[in-house]
């Protein structure tokens, strides 16, 4: 961006119109989520759409509150791809495994012939 | 393109930033991410004893949705006061700057107080960390326990984040003076990343287990 290495100091891109704006659309998004908390969907479809809006907020507040839209790429190469490939590490054992889990389950009262003991 | 990769190739030969932050800034980013790790850890694991139980979905529309949600909007707002003391702070107007970083910090004081009450509510419904309210469980028959361990543990790591964010910011806004802009951004970072997991526990945590039943 600037062409002085030793520069950290000072500029802090972005107008209070641009944060204004942002918050605007995170007021919004929330919103949308807490309406679809009352929505009558399967959970996997509201789990799908809300985690899909909180990463958008999420990158919302990465990208113009904490700035890192304007810092430069070699910091964003740093940060985002670790942490994206980690999570997804642990997700993918906890995706296969949550299937047997849910089998697992508790399904009501036993039948009153194997409550013998 | 070109001056622009020399100048990274120029920054990496040794001797300057190379990524144009201070030491102690990356430091924090550094910390962000281990503590992003931390709660996703925390919410992966909330997600699988969730998936393997029977899961009550106790939250009524008054008081946990509405505390929970105006809780969002309490810290939502105290990430615009605090991005506000940001720039303040990079035009050099210090004492604009500790204005608006002591309105961030009263914003967080107010999400722990509200926070707190919510947590009352629970509490005198019979909710602790090892036990479900007997109404509860009479509703959701075989739910588990698990519920109150994985909301208390994930609502308290979240909420002491936010606690150890009011005693930091405090503690910038008193020293604003004599710390340099980046310091006082560097409060910003940790400030919105506590803002940014709550965007994720909301959702999990609250909006997953709203009571639907009349």
């Amino acid at each position: 961006m600037s062409s002085h290495a030793t520069d950290t100091e000072e500029h802090f891109a972005g107008s209070n119109r641009l944060f204004l704006s942002v918050w605007g659309w995170l007021l919004l998004l929330t919103g949308f989520e807490v309406f679809l908390g009352y929505m009558q969907l399967p959970v996997v479809y509201m789990l799908v759409i809300l985690m899909g809006a909180s990463i958008v907020k999420a990158a919302l507040i990465v990208a113009y509150f904490m700035h890192l839209r304007f810092e430069r790429l070699n910091l964003v190469l740093t940060i985002i791809p670790a942490l994206v490939i980690a999570i997804c590490l642990m997700l993918l054992v906890f995706f296969p495994d949550s299937f047997r889990a849910r089998n697992m389950r508790y399904q009501g009262p036993a039948q009153p012939s194997a409550e013998s003991h | 393109m070109a001056t622009e990769a020399q100048a990274i190739s120029g920054d990496w030969g040794g001797g300057t930033l190379p990524y144009r932050v201070g030491h102690r800034k990356l430091g924090m980013w550094l910390f962000i991410m281990s503590d992003s790790l931390t709660f996703s850890a925390l919410l992966i694991g909330y997600a699988y004893v969730r998936a393997s139980n029977v899961w009550p979905t106790p939250f009524k529309f008054y008081p946990s949705i509405i505390f929970s949600s105006v809780m969002t909007l309490v810290l939502l707002s105290s990430s615009l006061t605090m991005v506000m003391a940001v720039s303040a702070s990079s035009r050099k107007e210090r004492s604009k700057a500790r204005k608006w970083i002591l309105a961030t910090a009263v914003l967080g004081a107010t999400f722990i107080v509200l926070h707190m009450i919510e947590w009352r509510h629970l509490i005198s419904e019979g909710l602790s960390p090892f036990q479900l309210p007997a109404e509860w469980a009479e509703k959701w028959p075989g739910s588990t326990p698990l519920f109150g361990a994985t909301f208390f543990g994930i609502t308290g790591m979240h909420m002491l984040h936010v606690a150890t964010g009011c005693i930091y910011l405090l503690v910038v806004a008193g020293r604003v003076n004599k710390l340099k802009h980046e310091d006082v951004e560097i409060s910003g970072l940790y400030w919105h990343f506590v803002d940014l997991v709550w965007m994720f526990v909301f959702p999990m945590i609250y909006l997953l287990s709203i009571d639907m039943t009349k």
